[in-house]
This record gives C-alpha cells, sequence and structure tokens, in this order.
C-alpha cells in the first residue's frame, strides 16, 4: 500500500505500483485536468507537484509516490485563484487549452522557485512544455506579468 | 435561406424544456443547396426542423447554442458574441451551450478556416429576429408603437424612458410571431457591441483551472478503456492473433479484433486488435503483450526516399495543365534567360497536444458518441454505417478539442469506439489512442514536389512562368483514382497564382497514394506557397533587385485575376463576393515589410524575408527576421504578421491565429517531417517528430490587422502559408543559402 496526499486529501493506493500518476490521478481519483501528451516526458502536458517541484505524471510511478505531497491544477489555487493562472486569464493565453494546465504548473513551480525569472530561466523551465497551438509567446508575457504581482 | 421559428411553446427541446421563455429555432439551408435556392428563389425544403440557437429564460439568463467546434481558434466564443450583439443581449448573461451533431445546423465540420465565413449572416439573423420579437413584446405591454421601443444591453427601453428587462418580456415573445425576414433589420456598424472587439474565450476560466472537459476526459459509468493495435500499413490486416499474454495483465479484460477497413478508407476504423480493461494502463500493458500477424498489404512498397525521387521525376517532366496564358514555351524556346528550381516538402503530421480519444455508448439499435471531432456528422455517419444503424440513431456529443488541425474532421477513431461498445454488448468504452497511434496511423499532409521555371526580361522580371506540383491527393481516401490533385489542392495557392505574367503555365503531375492524406492546417497551401515565394525571391535577388519591390512588380496593377478559363473553386465562394483582390495581397504585403524595418542594413548572418499569400479568402504577409550563427544555429527574433481577413469578429483571436500561424509556419519549415519505410510511418512521439518548443519558436511576433469591411473570410489557416516562405527568403538574405527543401533541420545553415 502506498500512501500519498493529493491536494491536500490523503489516499491510499493498492494497485500496480508501476502505474504512472498520471493515470491513477485521471482514471481512480477523477482528476482530469492534468492531460496525458505524450506519456514519455517529452510534452509537459501531465506536470504536477510534488512536494513543490514540477514533475512529469506521465513517468513516475506511484510507487515513488509513498509520503509524497501531490499537487494538481485542480489545487493549484489553495484559495481561489492562483496567480499565474490569473495572469494567464489576464493575457488570454490559451488557444485549444489543453497544455495549459501543464504550463501553468509548470510556471507555477519555477515563480515559486525564482521570483525574478529571465527569458533564459523562461526558456529552461518552460522548455518541456509543448505547446501545438503556440501560445508561448502568451505564455512568456503572462509568467513576467505574475512575477511582477508577486513581488 | 436562413428560417427562425419561434419554439417557445414545443415540448421537444431537450435540456431547454419547461424554461418557460423565449426560445428561437432556425433551419439552415444546406451549404449545398444554397447557390441553387438563391438562384431559383424557391425554398430547399418545405419541412421545417429546426434547431435550437438561443433561448431566453424568465429571469434573463440567455443560452446561445453553437454548432461549430472549439478546437482553440475561438469559434465557440466568436459565433455566439454575433448573436448577442445584433440581440443588444449582455454578454454577461449569456452561456454557451454546445450542439450535438445533426444536419440541421448545416455543415458542422470545422475546417476550412469557414466558422465566421459561412455563419456570419445566420448568427445575425438570430440575434435581430430575438431583438425585434422582444422590442415587440414590449411594444405590446406597454400598448405602444413597437418602433418606439428599443433593445440595448439587455433591456427594452421607450421613447419615454420606462425599460423592461429582457426575461420579463421571454414569455410574452414566446408567443409572438417570428418577423418575417424582409422585415429584420440589423444594427450599424457604429452600434456594434461586441463583433470586433477583443473577447475572452468562454471556456478561459475552465481551462486555466483544469475543469475543462476534452475527450480523453469524458467518463461514463461502468465505461470500459480500450487501445487497439493497428496495422502499421494502411490497407494492412491481421493475419492471427494470440491475447493470451495481454489476458494475463490485472485489469484487462477481453481482447478483441476490428476487421481491416477496405479500400476507398474514408473515415473506417482502421482495423486491428484491441485491449480492453478497466484502467488506461491496463490495457496499455496488455496492448504491449500482444502478438500479432500482421498481412501488411500492398502499401509495404512505400518508402519515402523512393518516393520523393519518383516525385522529383515527375516534376521535372511535363504534366496536366490546368492553367494557361499566352505561350510559355514559345518564351522558353527563344534565347531569354531562364531561371528553373526544384523544392520539395515533406509529409507532415498534425500532432494536436491530445491524442484522439473517443467514447461510446451502443445500445440495441442506436449509439451515442462522445468525442473531439472537428465533425460530427461524419462521426454519426461513420459510426451508424459501422453499426448498420440509420444515422438518425446516433447522437454525436462535442467536447473541446485539444487541437484538431484538420485530424479531428477524420472520425475513424469514433468509428471503432462505437465498434467496440457493440462488441461488449453495448458497454460505455473509451478509445484511447497513444502519442505514436496519433503519430502512425494519421492522414498526413501530402509530400510535394514543385519545378518552377521562368523567362527574365533585362530587368529580370518575369515574361514567362511555368509551375509544376506533383502530390499525392486527398482524394485518394475517398476513392478518387485520377493520381493526380484536385481541382480544390491546385487552387490552394497554385492555380489561383495572383502573379500578373504575360505567359503562364500551370501544371500537375500524377502520382499514387500508399497512406491516408488528408488536410492539415491550410493545407496544400504550404507546399504551393513555398515554392511560389520563394521562387519569386530567387528572381528578385538574380535580377539584383529589391525583393520587395519585385513582389509588388509581380502582384502588379491593383485588379481582380481572371480567374475564368480555370476550374477554381475559390473555398467554394463565388468569385464576384470573394475576388482574388491584388490590391489587398500588395497593402498586406506592404504593410508587413514596413513594420519589420525592410530596408534596413543588417550585418551578414542576419537577414529580413517576406511572402504574402491569400488562402482561404483571407490575405497574409509574413516579414521574418532571423539570426544564423556560422555554424548554422537560427533564431528568430521578430515575425510581422498584416492580415487582412475582412469583417472580423473576436480581434483578439484574429491575433492569437495569426501568433500561432507563426508557430506553426517556422516550426513545419524548421523541423516537421513525417517519413515512411515499408508503408510505415516512422516517427512516433515527439522525439522524432519535434514541434517547436518555446526557446525555439520564433520570440516576438506582432499582428497588424487590415481593417476591411469586406466581407469576413476566416483566421485559423491562412496565417500559416506565408511563413515558411519568408522563414527561408530571410534565411537567404542572412546567408546566401537558397533553402529548396524543408525541414531546415536537414540542411546546414552555416555560412563563413
Ligand atoms: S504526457 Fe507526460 S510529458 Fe507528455
Ligand atoms: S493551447 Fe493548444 S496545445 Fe497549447
Amino acid at each position: 500500500m502506498i500512501k500519498l496526499r493529493v491536494n491536500g486529501v490523503a489516499q491510499r493506493f493498492n494497485g500496480d505500483p508501476q502505474t504512472p500518476l498520471l493515470w491513477y490521478l485521471r482514471d481512480a481519483l477523477g482528476l482530469t485536468g492534468t492531460k496525458y501528451g505524450c506519456g514519455v516526458g517529452l510534452c509537459g502536458a501531465c506536470t504536477v507537484h510534488q512536494n513543490g517541484n514540477a514533475i512529469r505524471a506521465c513517468i513516475t510511478p506511484v510507487a515513488n509516490l509513498d509520503g509524497a505531497d501531490i499537487t494538481t491544477i485542480e489545487g493549484l489555487g489553495k484559495d481561489g485563484i492562483h496567480v499565474v493562472q490569473k495572469a494567464w486569464m489576464e493575457h488570454d493565453v490559451p488557444q485549444c487549452g489543453y497544455c495549459q494546465p501543464g504550463q501553468i504548473m509548470s510556471a507555477a513551480a519555477l515563480l515559486a522557485s525564482n521570483s525574478k525569472p529571465s527569458d533564459d530561466d523562461i526558456d529552461r523551465s518552460m522548455s518541456g512544455n509543448i505547446c501545438r497551438c503556440g501560445t508561448y509567446q502568451r505564455i512568456r508575457t503572462a509568467i513576467k506579468a505574475a512575477a511582477e504581482e508577486l513581488a | 435561406m436562413n428560417r427562425v421559428e419561434n419554439v417557445s411553446r414545443r415540448s421537444l427541446l431537450k435540456g431547454f424544456a419547461g424554461m418557460g421563455g423565449l426560445v428561437l429555432g432556425m433551419q439552415i439551408t444546406p451549404e449545398s443547396l444554397m447557390s441553387a435556392t438563391a438562384k431559383s428563389g424557391s425554398h430547399a425544403s418545405s419541412r421545417f426542423k429546426p434547431n435550437i440557437w438561443l433561448a431566453l429564460q424568465k429571469n434573463g439568463d440567455l443560452t446561445i447554442v453553437t454548432h461549430r467546434s472549439e478546437m482553440g481558434t475561438g469559434c465557440r466564443t466568436s459565433l455566439p458574441m454575433i448573436v448577442a450583439d445584433e440581440m443588444e443581449a449582455d454578454w454577461k448573461r449569456v452561456a454557451i451551450e454546445q450542439a450535438i451533431g445533426d444536419e440541421k445546423y448545416g455543415s458542422q465540420n470545422t475546417d476550412g478556416s469557414r466558422s465566421v465565413r459561412n455563419f456570419y449572416q445566420t448568427m445575425r439573423v438570430a440575434g435581430a429576429s430575438a431583438r425585434q420579437m422582444l422590442e415587440a413584446a414590449a411594444a405590446k405591454r406597454w400598448g405602444v408603437s413597437a418602433e418606439e421601443c428599443t433593445a440595448k444591453n439587455h433591456f427594452i427601453v421607450h421613447e419615454s424612458g420606462k425599460k423592461l428587462g429582457f426575461g420579463e418580456l421571454a414569455e410574452i415573445a414566446a408567443d409572438l410571431p417570428i418577423p418575417p425576414q424582409e422585415k429584420l433589420t440589423f444594427k450599424e456598424k457604429k452600434d456594434w457591441r461586441y463583433v470586433g472587439t477583443a473577447m475572452p474565450m468562454t471556456d478561459l476560466e475552465d481551462i486555466v483551472t483544469g475543469k475543462a472537459k476534452f475527450g480523453l476526459d469524458v467518463e461514463l459509468e461502468g465505461m470500459k478503456y480500450a487501445s487497439i493495435e493497428r496495422c502499421p500499413v494502411v490497407g494492412g490486416k491481421v493475419i492471427s492473433f494470440d491475447p493470451t499474454d495481454a489476458l494475463t495483465v490485472t485489469g484487462v479484460d477481453e481482447v478483441v479484433e476490428i476487421p481491416a477497413a477496405k479500400p476507398p478508407f474514408r473515415y473506417q476504423a482502421l482495423g486491428g486488435v484491441a485491449v480492453i480493461g478497466s484502467s488506461t494502463w491496463a490495457v496499455l500493458q496488455g496492448r504491449e503483450k500482444l502478438r500479432i500477424k500482421w498481412d501488411r498489404g500492398e502499401n509495404v512498397i512505400y518508402n519515402s526516399d523512393t518516393y520523393r525521387t519518383q516525385l522529383e521525376a515527375t516534376a521535372g517532366k511535363p504534366g496536366v495543365v490546368v492553367r494557361e496564358e499566352g505561350d510559355v514555351d514559345k518564351v522558353f524556346a527563344s534565347d531569354a534567360k531562364t531561371h528553373e528550381a526544384a523544392y520539395y516538402t515533406p509529409h507532415l503530421a498534425h500532432a494536436a497536444m491530445e491524442p484522439l480519444a473517443a467514447t461510446a455508448r451502443a445500445k440495441e439499435d442506436t449509439c451515442e458518441l462522445w468525442a473531439p471531432t472537428q465533425n460530427p456528422q461524419a462521426a454519426r455517419d461513420e459510426a451508424a454505417n459501422a453499426l448498420g444503424l440509420d444515422k438518425k440513431k446516433v447522437i454525436c456529443n462535442v467536447t473541446l478539442l485539444g487541437g484538431g488541425f484538420g485530424r479531428k474532421s477524420k472520425p475513424d477513431y469514433c468509428a471503432e469506439a462505437a465498434i467496440l461498445s457493440r462488441k461488449l454488448g453495448n458497454l460505455p468504452v473509451r478509445v484511447v489512442w497513444t502519442r505514436e497511434d496519433d503519430m502512425r496511423h494519421g492522414y498526413y499532409h501530402a509530400c510535394a514536389a514543385l519545378n518552377l521555371k521562368a523567362a527574365v526580361d533585362e530587368n529580370g522580371s518575369p515574361t514567362a512562368w511555368r509551375q509544376r506540383t506533383v502530390f499525392p491527393t486527398i482524394g485518394w481516401i475517398f476513392g478518387d483514382t485520377s493520381n493526380r490533385g484536385s481541382a480544390g489542392e491546385l487552387g490552394q495557392g497554385f492555380s489561383d497564382l495572383a502573379f500578373s505574367v504575360p505567359n503562364l503555365r500551370v501544371e500537375v503531375g500524377k502520382t499514387k497514394t500508399h497512406v491516408r492524406v488528408g488536410w492539415l492546417r491550410s493545407v496544400a497551401n504550404i507546399y504551393h506557397a513555398f515554392a511560389v515565394h520563394s521562387f519569386a525571391d530567387e528572381l528578385a535577388h538574380l535580377a539584383g533587385r529589391d525583393p520587395l519591390e519585385y513582389m509588388l512588380e509581380l502582384i502588379g496593377k491593383e485588379r481582380h485575376v481572371d480567374m475564368s478559363k480555370v476550374e477554381y473553386p475559390n473555398y467554394d465562394q463565388p468569385l464576384e463576393i470573394y475576388p482574388i483582390d491584388t490590391g489587398r495581397l500588395a497593402k498586406t504585403l506592404t504593410l508587413a515589410a514596413t513594420k519589420i524595418g525592410w530596408g534596413r542594413k543588417l550585418p551578414k548572418g542576419r537577414g529580413l524575408g517576406l511572402a504574402v499569400h491569400r488562402s482561404f479568402l483571407t490575405y497574409v504577409a509574413s516579414a521574418v527576421e532571423v539570426e544564423v550563427t556560422k555554424a548554422g544555429k537560427l533564431t528568430i527574433p521578430r515575425i510581422e504578421m498584416a492580415v487582412d481577413c475582412g469583417l472580423y469578429v473576436n480581434r483578439d483571436r484574429v491575433i492569437s491565429q495569426m501568433e500561432g500561424a507563426a508557430v506553426f509556419g517556422t516550426g513545419l519549415a524548421m523541423m516537421g517531417e513525417i517519413t515512411a519505410r515499408e508503408g510505415a510511418i516512422v516517427e512516433g512521439n515527439f522525439m522524432d517528430h519535434l514541434i517547436p518548443r518555446i526557446n525555439e519558436a520564433p520570440i516576438q511576433t506582432n499582428v497588424h490587422i487590415i481593417e476591411n469591411s469586406a466581407p469576413p473570410a476566416g483566421v485559423g489557416e491562412p496565417g500559416v502559408p506565408p511563413v515558411p516562405p519568408a522563414l527561408t527568403n530571410a534565411i537567404f538574405a542572412a546567408t546566401g543559402k537558397r533553402v529548396r527543401e524543408l525541414p531546415l533541420s536537414k540542411v546546414d545553415l552555416g555560412w563563413s
């Protein structure tokens, strides 16, 4: 049995320990905000936080998460909407929206560790997240706006 | 052509029943009948079968139904904006409801950049009808004439100043007749409240909070998951399979075969072996353990490298002439100076961020689907065919789409879900495509070889221009055996060449198709624009002239290009309403060039490039600035996109589509390629099929909209075609290297 917390709620997992966190979140817990895009850690659509750090849920087996504290897009704004989500809305970032939960989780993790990211910092932290619709320019703008808001 | 009906008092309104407000339905004449109807003046159908377009409740809440699919273009917001504006409704009171697939809505195939183009007028009629009914309702209530009553932001205001809310009038309006079309009045442009503004997308908050429901998020009571192993080669079939090991995986329930599709493939389920179980992970594990023997069929002969050689050889020989003006041969036979160039572009995959997924629940003699589909009516057809049902017995619910780009117009995945649900004794089932499935079982953008030749005068201006294109046609999947591009494909940036050249010939060569080829964002315009606008730039440089000045000369004097001798569909619109307007081309090009600071002196390794292209009735010019290091590393600091799409609805979504097109266009040019080996697609995931990332995409894209009262055109696709040639033209300016094949990842851009 694996015990972990997801968005502050204690969970016990009894299934195949090799199950990627992504499918556990989506199929068992019904947290479908975390997306599947590649399954091999190359697109970032499945990004969630483990103890505050961005991880790819599709390549993280639940076996590795005993005692872990997981936050998904659904739990990001603990008291309403998170500054990053707010910035995303103010800059109308999404097009189809599918990649955006992952983008937002990566951006939130970046800002939590770096309150004033440079363009290079943004490139480094966000280059694991693909957006096929091509919203990168607005993602960059929104991250900077969120950083200002946090300052 | 669009009939509105008051259906407030009918009980048939699923989801709207018992609201006790005003409900308007409308029937749309099928597009195919539209021109015939307009000409004959008769009505296409005497039976009136309305669908719901808007419903106003007594509390003032307004529901607007949107019948086109949302895949990121914003049409789920822009179409309701038109209704709300014309109705004088308060956008804050509007809720959006997604329509199911139903032919009564007219075409719902959300492709061809035509949601606003084809439905602008329909939406206005719905809104204006509701507004006038509410004005009439207020007049009745007050005992005054309707002329004294005006709708204003969810109220009807009387001349005297008294007013009533829309909601308070809904019940009275529900008993009033629909105003006849000839009595409808439309708001003047100066009074538009929403059309032309920047409106946040309807689903914005749901998207950023993870609540938005895409196709992969559909969850039904008792639902099973399915993952399908399909034959690597189109047209192949299962000889035998052994499910034993797959069935040992915990959570796997069943392994079932889906019969192979037979040509023409259309949107049929490809067939294969499906693993069914109680979680995604279980069925993916089970699938790894399947043992299948395939008969790979006749398309195993397909290899991208040899096919390319054949295409190029064909492009080097005369083809079928599809447009001819003057006599190019005579000029080429003279001692005029000539220039010839050959171009090649590869297959591409849509690679929408959400891989394909569909959920179905079959019953005895019905089937219900939930799918991220651009084309819900085709999904119904395909599911009905697969199950042997009348299509009326199939319902297709449309979820949000995690990108589409044309792939999700082709509902093979919906048919799979329907077939599996039936095979499982009518259990609900969701078919999940992996990224690899999505990449390897696509409907690929055609690869293409092109050959262009021009003769030039002493100024370097062309006196004769011959262009030839060869590509596997989309028609093949529908049974077309001509082995050549259709008028529609050729009309995408090739037979519609807008350059002013005295002698012109456009040809197409023949080639067989061996994979499912399908339309991808801007379709044949991609390779045609790449070759044509690269060649124009080549000629400018050969002549030692400024490319902007040269391109403007090629576009020539302001005119409507004469297409009377060409089989040219013009994106299914009449040329009288949507001509090929060279004035708009020139203006768009000039604007983009001005914005990039055309003519600036730049050091070697930096350069500017231009291209302007009309597609989907919209004019877009790209001006690209590049930096190329000596080692050949490319960066794109800035792109200026100028767009003239006629009337537009949501300003911000026009801008976002152009920003996205800049990434899509540079991305496909830099790294997009799908290859086949022995009939199977080689690339499988984002390690071998690359999509630009934030550190590779253009750093800054600025969008400039030309205000124009021309009829609405479309913006989903036309931003893409000018981008690749503008990029490679900029690379030439920076390095002196002429790129004639894509992707750039295969070309050494280094210079010294
Ligand atoms: S789905 Fe996890 S990185 Fe792509
Ligand atoms: S918004 Fe569509 S993939 Fe990013």
